[in-house]
């Protein structure tokens, strides 16, 4: 019925209809998950850093939607909208947020540390670019072993300026690793313009140094992340050599929880924030779906009413979930070794 | 067999029990090891496994890390202890904590290992081993052999643990020989070794002091009739404080004998949890011998004046027994 109405506007590549309404719907959980976590946090349900993805959702999902269920993925404290494009549990992942035994790392980990190794998802990591080597070693792995398997690893425009991301780089060349470095250039290093910290703002031109493949993308349009994605996945998994690609987004909300719009007007304009905010992929993506007859009115509804859903309850499950017990204190120090309680 | 030769064995025979250990590190294959210990391993089991790296201390350690989070099990070399403060972050920020913070599902099977210590004139940027700073994070395992025998075996179990370990030989040691048991065994850690029988003081030491140590008791016996047990704790964490309390009972005395710094080194470590343990069981304070608090310097006898010596010893024990 839907297919005989025209499309107006290509699908990429091997996308169909029904994929492109399930990544539509996981960029609509993220969001709501996301907008959920500002008044859990208030409440002081949550507590340390909490940065949210709100504006880089079609980066996560659109790389995310091209791995296998055997490939592996690291990335940056700004880690929920990584997570859930992966499939995590929302709720595992709203009870790690809430520090509850319940969550994904049992709420040893919080929002900067999220994980789930069934997944392949080897974490979210709270130094910044401290993971860029992680994956080298993942990449390396892999390639040990001999499998067509990829590492995903998605840092920041700030972990450009960290010494060993450089050295992660290198050797990912000269080993010919199979590890997509996602670099998501959201402009800012928290409040540090990316044209302030870096001697050569475009980043996939900085790596090209590195003797391996690299490209700028624009992160705003899932269809664009989608198929270029797509692409680079396919060629990392098929020659195989590492990928660096520079992903342009924007991040809508601060850096983290601390960082209000007072504090924001310090570094950037409403008008800059409105000009992004004008490119949202939730809402173009939305657009495209009308427009191309994949969707009516009344789906969007139905779909942007399950997604809250899901983040309420989600946030529901956390509250009501236990906190960690406090002999789980001294416990996953070591693998095989207690350790001593010295009061 | 030297010290240098048992571990390039165990380091064979784990290659060749397990196909997943791999060795990485900055000239540990085509030039055979910097102290030589890989000679001979790139040629016998592949660059694939034998990894030379570009000169990057976070590169390596994160490497390793990143491939031991997937099952592998790399030993990474440092060219030196000193270096690895470069990788200092990938050390404790990622090796040490990665099991606990992801709720222990993530385990890091990995060992970093290289020289340690100084003594040959190399200056304070090479002969710095800071062994204390390791043994302060939770997560990371330490250990210090002293003699072939122990670094074979201690190596073997170091690759076989599941947990990073900071696997720290000393340069000094690496021409040291000693009986080494045939065939495959392994030295537990956290079970500290009685190198030494003795009734009047208990030295307490790790890695190449222990040799020191056992040179100055050998004296002591021999001149004064002072009879010292010597102990070489060997792994500095897991610690094996039964040991050290067990001897303690025996002689009621104590110094400490290593060649971290005395300021906030590990024979404070030492002696504060003897304090807490066994405070009526002293007859006098423990004290320690250790290196001064300075950047270790590069005249000879600037040097030898920074590191513990078999006088210090000497004179402390002079001084708990008086
Ligand atoms: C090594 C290190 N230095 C500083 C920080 C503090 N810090 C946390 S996030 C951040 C900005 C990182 O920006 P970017 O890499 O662009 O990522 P984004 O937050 O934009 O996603 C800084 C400086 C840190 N976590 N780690």
């Amino acid at each position: 019925m839907k297919a005989e109405v025209p499309v107006k506007k290509a699908l990429p590549g091997s996308l169909t209809p029904q994929r492109l309404v399930e990544l539509y719907r996981t960029m609509l959980l993220i969001r709501h998950f996301e907008e959920q976590c500002a008044p859990a946090y208030r409440q002081g349900k949550m507590g340390g850093y909490m940065h949210v993805y709100i504006g880089q959702e079609a980066v996560a999902t659109g790389f995310i939607a091209h791995m296998r269920d055997d490939d592996y993925m690291l990335c940056s404290y700004r880690d929920h909208g990584h997570a859930l494009a992966r499939g995590t549990d929302p709720r595992r992942v709203m009870a790690e947020l809430f520090g509850r035994y319940t969550g994904v790392a049992k709420g040893k980990g919080g929002s900067m540390h999220l994980v789930d190794v069934e997944r392949g998802f080897l974490g979210g990591y709270g130094i910044v670019g401290g993971m860029v080597p992680l994956a080298v070693g993942v990449g390396y792995g892999i390639r040990y072993r001999g499998t067509d398997q990829v590492c995903l690893c998605f840092f920041g425009d700030g972990a450009m300026n960290i010494g060993p991301v450089h050295e992660a780089l290198n050797m990912a060349a000269i080993y010919k690793v199979p590890v997509v470095f996602i670099c998501e250039n959201n402009r800012y290093a928290m409040a540090t313009p990316i044209e302030f910290a870096s001697a050569v703002p475009n980043l996939a031109e900085r790596a090209k140094q590195y003797g391996m493949p690299t490209k700028q993308i624009g992160g705003m349009d899932l269809l664009e992340v989608y198929r270029e994605a797509e692409e680079i996945i396919r060629h990392v998994r098929t020659t195989p050599e590492p990928f660096f690609v520079e992903v342009l987004t924007y991040r809508f909300e601060g850096h983290g929880i601390a960082d209000n719009p007072t504090n924001q007007a310090l570094y950037r304009t409403k008008e800059e924030i409105e000009y992004w905010r004008q490119r949202d992929p939730i809402v173009n993506t939305a657009r495209f779906l009308l427009e191309s007859g994949f969707a009516t009115e009344s789906e969007l509804l139905e779909w942007d009413t399950y997604a809250k859903q899901q983040a309420l309850e989600a946030v529901a499950y956390a509250d009501a979930s236990p906190e960690p017990s406090i002999e789980e204190l001294y416990r996953d120090v070591y693998t095989d070794m207690e350790v001593q309680e010295w009061r | 067999m030297t010290y240098r030769e048992a571990l390039r064995q165990a380091l064979t025979e784990e290659m060749e029990r397990d196909p997943g250990v791999f060795i990485l590190g900055e000239e540990v294959g085509r030039y055979q090891g910097t102290f030589r210990v890989t000679e001979g391993l790139l040629q016998r089991f592949g660059e694939m496994r034998v990894v030379d790296t570009p000169i990057s201390e976070s590169g390596i350690a994160g490497m390793a890390i990143g491939a031991a989070m997937i099952g592998l099990r790399p030993v990474a070399e440092f060219m030196t202890f000193s270096f690895a403060l470069i990788a200092a972050d990938q050390l404790v920020n990622h090796a040490a904590k990665i099991l606990y913070m992801f709720g222990g599902q993530i385990a890091v099977p990995v060992v970093f290992r290289g020289p340690a210590g100084g003594g040959a004139q190399l200056s304070a940027q090479h002969s710095h081993s800071l062994e204390s700073w390791y043994a302060h994070i939770p997560g990371l395992k330490v250990v210090t052999p002293a003699t072939p025998a122990d670094a074979k075996g201690m190596l073997k179990t170091a690759i076989r643990d599941n947990n990073p370990v900071i696997f720290m030989e000393h340069a000094k040691l690496y021409s040291t020989r000693g009986e080494v048991p045939e065939g495959d065994y392994t030295v537990p850690f956290g079970v500290a070794d009685v190198k030494r029988e003795g009734s009047d003081v208990t030295l307490i030491s790790y890695s190449q002091p222990v040799l020191l140590a056992l040179q100055a008791a050998a004296k002591l016996a021999e001149t004064e009739g002072i009879e010292c047990e010597v102990i070489d704790l060997r792994s500095l964490q897991p610690l094996d404080m039964e040991t050290i309390l067990r001897s303690i009972r025996k002689t009621h005395r104590a110094v400490v004998v290593h060649e971290d710094h005395r300021n906030v080194g590990f024979g404070a470590e030492v002696i504060a949890r003897v304090q807490e343990l066994a405070f009526d069981e002293l007859d006098a304070p423990v004290l320690r011998v250790a290196s001064a608090d300075v950047p270790i310097p590069y005249a000879r006898n600037l040097e030898r004046a920074a590191f513990p010596s078999e006088e210090d010893i000497i004179r402390a024990v002079k001084r708990v027994l008086a």
